[in-house]
Parts: C-alpha cells; sequence; structure tokens
C-alpha cells in the first residue's frame, strides 16, 4: 500500500534522527527474562534503575558463589487462584532468600510477579504485582533491606507452562526469584 | 514527554515493514434472518487486477447480517442499472443487487457502483468513487461496503477502520512480543513494535492518529503513545511499579492510567498537553482497567476493593466510586458503548470467563460468549460488534461477536493472538 510505504519511509527517518539525540544513556544490553538463575544467560544487571552500564553478572553466580551454606533452589513462590497469599512452601522459599540476604549486603534479588492466563490481562498485572509486594514485605519482615529489592510484575504475560489446565495453571501462579 | 533515543529503540525495536502473519477470519454461523444480497463482480479492464466485489461481499457477510450468493448461481452479470433483468435475481431469492465497474480515467481509476432493489426494481444508491491510486482500491472497496451497510441496516459502517493486538509466541527467554495494527478484515498487518518483555493494553486515541501501549524496558514498565503516520514514540509516564492500562477522554486531552508507586494500584488522570496528574482514586483494593464514557464524564473501572473484582463508577473528577456490577464472581475491564448506555466487560462465573454486556442505568448483565476464557473485550466504532481475545483450538485468538450474540467469527495467525483494540472510523 502507497501509504505504508511512506509510513516506512517515516518511521526510517525517525529512527535515523534519532540516534543522533541520545541523551547520555549507554547502548543497552538485552532487556531481561533470560535472566533467571537457571539459564547461564548474563544478565543486564540494571535493575529498575534505568541507567548506567551493564555489570555482566554471570547469571548462576549466586548459586555458585557467595551462598554456600544456603538452600537457594527453589525460586519460586506460588500461590491459589487471585490469591496473594503465601502457604507453608512459599514461606521456606522467602525465609531461605531472606536469611542469604540479610547475611550479604551486597545481594539484590528481583521479585517478578504472574498469574495464570484467566482473566483480564491488566487486573493480572495488579495481582501479580500484591504477590511480589507480599513476598516483599515477608523478606523485610526478615531483615531484607529496601535496597536489596525490585519488583516488577508480568500478570499472565509470561506463563512458566504452556496449556490451560489446572496443573498449568498452578505452576503459572508465582513469584520468581531472580537476579536483576 | 520526552522523545526516546535509538537506544531504547533496540529493546523495543520499531519496524515499518509487515507483520510476519496475517490473521485468517472465520465466520460461525450467521443471523437466521440474514438480508440476501447479490454482489455481481465488477466489469473492468483486463489492466485492472483488482476484484472489488469480493471485498464488498466478505465485509457484508461478516457481518452476519447478510447472506450473499455464489457467482456460480448468478444467472446473469450486469454492471448498468439499465441492462439488470430482475426476475433473473428474484428467481434466486435476492432481495439486493450490487452491480459495478472498474475504470481507468486519465491518471484516476473509477470505481461506479448501484445498489439495487431487486424486488421493487429501482435504484437504491448509485456512487463514482475515485481511486487515486491502485492501492486505495481497498479503502474504496470497503466505503461501498459502508454505504450499502449504512443504507441497508440504518447503522453507520465500520469496515474502513483498523484494530491492534498483541502477538506472543515462545516460552521463557525465547518469548516474543509483537504490537501489531490492521485493517479490521485483517489484511495489511504492520508491526508497530517487537519486544522481549511484554506489551500491553494498546488503546486509540479518538483520532485514530496514536495508539498508545505498556512495553517495558529491563524490568520497568512504562505507558507509550506512538504516532501512527511518523512513527514518533514518546514515553508518557514510567514510575516505580505498575504503569498500564491507558485509557483517552474522547477528546484525546487526557489519559486514565494505573499506577502503583505510591501504594498500590489506582487511578490517575493525566492532562496530555501539560502533564498535570491528578489521582482519582485512593484505596488499598486494586483499581485498574478504567474507561471513560463517551460523554466524557464517568469512568467506569475494575477494583477488588469489595473482596473480588468487579466494576465500578465513578465522576471522571474521583470521588466515591459506586459498584455497578453484581451478577458474577468477578467483572473485570469494561469498554463504554459507543452510545453510552452500556458496558461490555469480562464475566467470570463458575470457572468460565465470558463476555457480558452491562446496562449502565440497571446493572443488568448478559453474557454474549460462551467462553471458558474470553476477554478484552472493545467495541466496534458503530457499536454492533464487539472483538474479544478467547481460547483457540491450540492458542489464544481473536474472535467478533455482535451485540445480540448471535453472529460470531474468529481471527486467528500462528502464535498467540490477544488484547484487541478496534480503532475508530478515520477515512
Amino acid at each position: 500500500m502507497k501509504n505504508n510505504l511512506a509510513l516506512a519511509a517515516i518511521l526510517a527517518a525517525a529512527f535515523t534522527v534519532s540516534a543522533c539525540g541520545s541523551k547520555g544513556l549507554k547502548e543497552l544490553p538485552p532487556p531481561p527474562g533470560s535472566d533467571t538463575f537457571d539459564s547461564g544467560v548474563s544478565g543486564s544487571g540494571l535493575g529498575g534503575a534505568g541507567v548506567g552500564a551493564g555489570t555482566g553478572v554471570g547469571g548462576s553466580s549466586i548459586i555458585a558463589g557467595g551462598s554456600a551454606g544456603y538452600d537457594l533452589t527453589a525460586k519460586t513462590v506460588y500461590f491459589a487462584y487471585d490469591s496473594a497469599e503465601i502457604d507453608t512452601a512459599g514461606q521456606g522459599v522467602i525465609t531461605n532468600f531472606s536469611r542469604y540476604l540479610s547475611a550479604t549486603a551486597g545481594a539484590k534479588l528481583r521479585l517478578e510477579g504472574h498469574t495464570d492466563e484467566r482473566g483480564s490481562a491488566e487486573y493480572n498485572v495488579a495481582l501479580a504485582e500484591r504477590r511480589a509486594q507480599t513476598v516483599a514485605r515477608e523478606m523485610k519482615a526478615a531483615g531484607v533491606t529496601d535496597g536489596q529489592l525490585s519488583i516488577v510484575s508480568y500478570g499472565k504475560e509470561r506463563p512458566a507452562a504452556p496449556g490451560s489446565t489446572e496443573e498449568a495453571y498452578a505452576k503459572n501462579r508465582r513469584v520468581e526469584i531472580v537476579q536483576p | 514527554m520526552k522523545l526516546l533515543s535509538r537506544y531504547f529503540l533496540l529493546s523495543l525495536a520499531l519496524f515499518a515493514g509487515l507483520a510476519q502473519a496475517q490473521l485468517v477470519i472465520d465466520v460461525e454461523g450467521g443471523d437466521i434472518g440474514a438480508t440476501p444480497i447479490a454482489i455481481v463482480p465488477f466489469a473492468t479492464s483486463p489492466d485492472i487486477a483488482f476484484d472489488v466485489a469480493q471485498i464488498v461481499d466478505a465485509d457484508l457477510v461478516r457481518t452476519g447480517l447478510f447472506r450473499s450468493i455464489p457467482r456460480a448461481d448468478m444467472l446473469e452479470k450486469p454492471s448498468e442499472p439499465t441492462k439488470v433483468d430482475y426476475r433473473n435475481w428474484r428467481a434466486v431469492g435476492m432481495d439486493n443487487l450490487v452491480i459495478g465497474s472498474v475504470r481507468r480515467s486519465g491518471q484516476n481509476i473509477v470505481v461506479r457502483f448501484f445498489l439495487m432493489d431487486a424486488t421493487r426494481g429501482v435504484q437504491l444508491l448509485g456512487f463514482d468513487m475515485p481511486a487515486v491510486t491502485p492501492d486505495q482500491m481497498r479503502v474504496v472497496s470497503h466505503q461501498i461496503a459502508d454505504l450499502i451497510y449504512e443504507k441497508l441496516t440504518g447503522n453507520k459502517g465500520y469496515f474502513n477502520t483498523q484494530i491492534a493486538y498483541v502477538t506472543a509466541s515462545g516460552f521463557g527467554p525465547g518469548r516474543r512480543f509483537e504490537l501489531v495494527v490492521a485493517d479490521a478484515d485483517g489484511y495489511n498487518p504492520r508491526s508497530i513494535a517487537t519486544s522481549r518483555e511484554p506489551l500491553l493494553s494498546p488503546a486509540w486515541s479518538p483520532d485514530g492518529k496514536k495508539l498508545a501501549f505498556v512495553g517495558y524496558e529491563r524490568g520497568r514498565s512504562s505507558i507509550y503513545v506512538n504516532t501512527l503516520a511518523t512513527g514518533e514514540l514518546k514515553k508518557l509516564v514510567s514510575e516505580k511499579g505498575i504503569n498500564g492500562a491507558p485509557a483517552w477522554s474522547p477528546d484525546g486531552s487526557k489519559m486514565i492510567v494505573t499506577l502503583s508507586f505510591e501504594t498500590n494500584p489506582d487511578l490517575y488522570l493525566i492532562d496530555l498537553a501539560s502533564g498535570a496528574r491528578r489521582r482519582l482514586t485512593e484505596h488499598y483494593g486494586i483499581d485498574t482497567e478504567a474507561a471513560i464514557s463517551p460523554d466524557g464524564l464517568q469512568v467506569a473501572f475494575t477494583s477488588d476493593r469489595g473482596g473480588t473484582p468487579q466494576i465500578y463508577l465513578m465522576s471522571i473528577n474521583g470521588g466515591e466510586p459506586r459498584r455497578l456490577t453484581f451478577q458474577g464472581k468477578q467483572n473485570l475491564r469494561p469498554r463504554y458503548a459507543p452510545d453510552g448506555k452500556s458496558l461490555v466487560v469480562v464475566n467470570a462465573e463458575g470457572g468460565k470467563y465470558t463476555i457480558a454486556s452491562v446496562d449502565l442505568q440497571s446493572g443488568a448483565t448478559r453474557v454474549i460468549t460462551d467462553g471458558p476464557q474470553d476477554e478484552s473485550p472493545s467495541f466496534a466504532p458503530n457499536g454492533t460488534v464487539v472483538i474479544y481475545a478467547t481460547a483457540g483450538r491450540s492458542n489464544p485468538e481473536l474472535a467478533t461477536v455482535t451485540t445480540d450474540g448471535r453472529v460470531r467469527q474468529r481471527l486467528r495467525q500462528p502464535g498467540e493472538v490477544s488484547q484487541p483494540a478496534w480503532g475508530p472510523v478515520t477515512r
């Protein structure tokens, strides 16, 4: 379509022009999402701050390095339908990470909130944030400082398990504890 | 609002080209009382290889309000009113007849069409439609369908409109998101943004020139506004926490968004010219998914302040919200009908999520889809059809339903398709 070609040309121009207009930002490393402990992919290390160069911390450094003596193998807290209440298993995960963070002042973690696929997208973003905040509150009550935690809510957009079964839903209602 | 640097574009890439896949549309069922209409192939010269009648036919049949006949069953194929033998059309049960021609006129192409009442043998419409280039033939074809639709139903047509939607594919680190704008018949999909992180909540400005949406940049969400004609991308708001659910005011001057940086998700009104921001709700429950009424005076939104998510109404100036919905375990994500008399919402009951219409006076709730996983309803500009996301055979896909619940169609493509938003009539 002619309109499309025009749009393409203008977009290309906008792209070129804006290249000259950077405001002191460094080139960004890839966005997070691949930065879970299991992935082995180096994360950006930028957290939520939005400015600064990536630190390139290895994705598995916590497990391999300064976490000796802490059981950090379980990194996910699971939830019931439309709930942000933490069960016994989740409390165990939180306790383990809280002990590690309290004893390791420089360590920082990100809490990523998720829901199952049912319901509306933005309500799920809000529900998933509530879950992540509940985990953060529990950790802070156990001595973790504000500066060690950041929160992001993805709602239902990043499921851990495919499919529309109760089993998949249970795996997807979660807060993942990841390296920022 | 500040213009973003190109470095941002690296992570949330802008594309000018076509999206990778196109929606394929299936009509499911149809109205028993559908109006019979014959759309005869338009007479044309061999150098104009464009089938106007086929597009008009598809537009009208997709509404469910019309049924057409196959070309093979047509007893004649006239292109001028004087050549029509109405007996040939009454014989095959056709009440209405569309004929026409496509010819060159200097640099231009002119599409001429007539809508004839076959039972009375009279002309209802007759137009010459100029098309400057062959590329505009689709626009002209949709305009013809609009004119016929309005003449025969009394409602405005909506065939020259666009839809925005989000596609997602893959799991874990390989997951990719794409924000797409396509013609309402699925044709001509253009990629507006791609990202490795979620893209959410596309919202058309009332003039159809801008698209607001939610994106994430290194784990931080923001609301962006894309000017479609130029591709200019501005970051409207990026507070700590949730930046979500953008909703335009009818005059395009303001937006209500959901922010959680002060305490938890609440609604904020942003004046787009000045950037001035005012908090509209302040409650420990979740307040999100605002929509502004067509008269600009009222806000409908989702809140779980009563224990479960339900629809609440409030003045555009804030104040005490009033709960509207009581039928259903949950009611979510309202959108106003163009006449301002009802909402469409996501209704959850018995573990099933369906689309429901809610009367704004009485709160009476009428379910219009089957579920089990329907969400994100959005009205067509004339209010007769709602597009929504639904569970497909293997992946989430889009569907439309007439507001009486009778006629449906499915729009699918490879991958997961969700969050449709129907744009306004702009051409």
